[in-house]
């Protein structure tokens, strides 16, 4: 039987809170401005009741603490025993969640632990008639929007895109309370011993993390020409990216990859040069606040995106505009 | 070691964003007349990995999917790559099912094979991609599970596996047998030889139906969904881009550059 109110799970991180966490925050309390019930927000972990607080500012009307050295490092063999005891306990309607490296794999498995559904990678969350949630995703890389349910009348989970929902704003005065749960695990079912996180070496400013982000596709013609992106990025302070395309080509490595499957950018400027702006691509870079474009092809998908462009060869447009933006801003 | 590799089949996820077209009523993609479907391209670097791993450590790959006749092609050409053996699932019991009742079909099947060391599918499928096959079939199975896997190998009678993160990687130790979600940094994956696909042609592919394995009409397919398609459609997207004209390229170029200083994005 269905509870009340939202729960959401917070992204796995010791001492302060996650932006993921902040953002599903946010989407959980517009959600249960329309739903009903209480907000509340479940942190994991060994050093994580000071996040408490801070969550509490911004709009957590509840939060559970399961604190447990267990918890982290963060393995799917001990969050989800632990969340689906909490879930049953505390009773909410929907529990929200990002969907995140972490969150795609214990999310899932969250909810079939717990006999019910979970809708992954939302881009917005309605209310239906009969009060259930309406999770709304795109899907066919992007293609296409599809409208789900959860089966049945039981608890709702829902995972959501991370980088495109706002984080939630704090509320001044707010008040909440802070609840320390209980954290049950069977030791028989952990099968799995996970370890620290590595983080790889970037090179130069972090792409999920800048405001401006340049990226090069097919039309830059080679990595001949690769040079000429880095010096536009140079220019104004970019990161640089690239599409899947240029990465499959070889071009450049890997981690500069913008999609579906690569990195997931929100700049607030992202020069797509060459970039076809196939669906799964803008599925990495739609939540950018203004996006420009240059490519040859006038009919060119990204153009249905972005709010300036420029139709011309990326080896001839891109000299010009380096130069005279190094020169406007006397970079 | 005996490795199962569960695949889908699904529309070509290259078509041109202008040939997609959706059924509202019956709420599927109309696929693009003469355009074939395809292995979900995360499904391959799965078969890649388990032939892989069968190379090194010996055993049989064993590949399995669900669906209507054409997923046959999809089996031989695993089978070409290198597979040994395949099943093809087919009932109209399974018809509408999302992917925990699809996982309720396929883990069936995997019990009906006998033991296994290691499940491995894609971390999510190039269609409706909601990433969740991986999680269901470990759930259903009751083992351990990791999903996006971008490595694995043999250690000690177990697996090392490394989870891909947003920075990096998280390395975990995991049992034998386990469920992964394979990711694309793990591999590329091989093309069929001539030879394979010559023996491909050879292999028997049996078709289970929902009885074979054990399980009524209202275990699998649209009565088993956890979650229900209420609608389908495609987005109506208007342009709104602001084109800089000029006599040439770098003409325009420049005043883009200028575009951009007046709006203070650079």
């Amino acid at each position: 039987m269905a509870g009340n109110g939202v729960l959401v799970i917070g992204e796995p991180s010791e001492g302060s809170v996650a932006p993921a966490t902040l953002e599903v925050l946010g989407a959980a309390r517009e959600l249960a401005g329309k739903m009903g019930g209480p907000v509340a927000v479940a942190v994991l972990g060994q050093d994580v009741a000071g996040q408490a607080p801070g969550l509490i500012e911004r709009g957590a009307d509840r939060v559970d603490v399961l604190s447990d050295p267990r918890l982290s490092p963060y393995q799917a063999d001990t969050w989800v025993p632990a969340l689906a005891a909490l879930i049953r306990e505390t009773s909410a309607s929907v529990v929200l969640l990002s969907h995140t490296q972490t969150g795609r794999e214990f999310g899932t498995r969250l909810a079939f632990r717990l006999g019910t559904g979970i809708v992954t990678d939302c881009s917005d969350l309605q209310v239906a008639d009969n009060g259930r949630l309406l999770a709304v995703k795109p899907v066919f890389g992007g293609n296409a929007v599809a409208e789900y349910t959860v089966a049945g009348d039981g608890v709702q989970l829902a995972s959501l895109r991370p980088k495109l929902f706002d984080q939630a704003a704090p509320v001044p005065g707010h008040q909440g309370e802070i609840v320390e749960r209980p954290v049950q695990i069977d030791p028989s079912q952990v099968r799995t011993k996970a370890h620290e996180r590595v983080r790889a070496a970037a090179a130069g400013p972090d792409l999920e993390n800048a405001q401006r982000v340049v990226a090069g596709g097919r039309g830059m013609g080679g990595p001949e020409n690769w040079p000429l992106l880095d010096e536009l990025a140079s220019a104004i302070g970019a990161a640089v990216g690239a599409s899947r395309a240029a990465v499959d080509a070889g071009w450049v490595p890997g981690p500069l990859q913008i999609g579906l499957t690569g990195a997931k950018i929100s700049p607030q400027l992202y020069v797509a040069v060459g970039i076809s702006g196939a669906v799964q691509h803008m599925a990495g870079c739609a939540g950018s606040r203004t996006i420009v474009a240059i490519n040859r092809d006038p009919e060119a998908n990204i153009f249905r995106y972005a709010q300036l462009g420029v139709v011309g060869n990326a080896k001839e447009v891109l000299p010009a505009l380096t130069r005279k933006a190094r020169e406007l801003t006397g970079s | 070691m005996d490795i199962v590799v569960c695949i889908k089949q699904v529309p070509d996820p290259e078509i041109p964003t202008s040939q997609f077209k959706v059924d509202e009523v019956a709420k599927r993609v109309v696929p693009p007349e003469g355009v074939a479907p395809v292995i979900s391209t995360f499904d391959l670097h799965a078969i890649e990995a388990a032939i892989q791993l069968k190379e090194q450590h010996g055993g049989k790959v064993t590949v399995i999917s669900l669906g209507p006749p054409s997923v046959r092609d999809a089996l031989k050409r695993a089978i070409a790559m290198g597979c040994d053996a395949a099943v093809q699932l087919e009932d109209p019991a399974f018809e509408g099912g999302d992917s925990y009742a699809t996982a309720v079909a396929l883990a069936a099947a995997i019990k009906k094979l006998g033991t296994f060391d290691l499940v491995l599918t894609g971390r999510q499928a190039a269609d409706w991609d909601s990433g969740q096959a991986p999680a269901a079939l470990a759930e259903l199975l009751d083992v351990a599970g990791a999903v996006p896997v971008q490595k694995v190998e043999v250690r000690d009678g177990g697996l090392y596996v490394e989870r891909v993160t947003e920075d990096g990687y998280q390395p975990i130790d995991m049992p034998l047998p386990s469920v992964l979600g394979i990711s694309n940094e793990i591999n590329q994956p091989r093309y069929p030889t001539l030879k394979g696909i010559m023996a491909s042609g050879k292999v028997p592919i049996p078709v289970w139906t929902a009885a074979d394995l054990g399980l009524s009409p209202d275990q699998v397919g649209a009565s088993a969904d956890r979650i229900v398609l209420q609608r389908l459609f495609v987005p109506v997207r208007e342009s709104k881009c602001e084109f800089i004209e000029a006599d040439t390229p770098q003409e325009m170029g420049e005043k883009l550059a200028q575009r951009l200083r007046e709006a203070r994005l650079i």
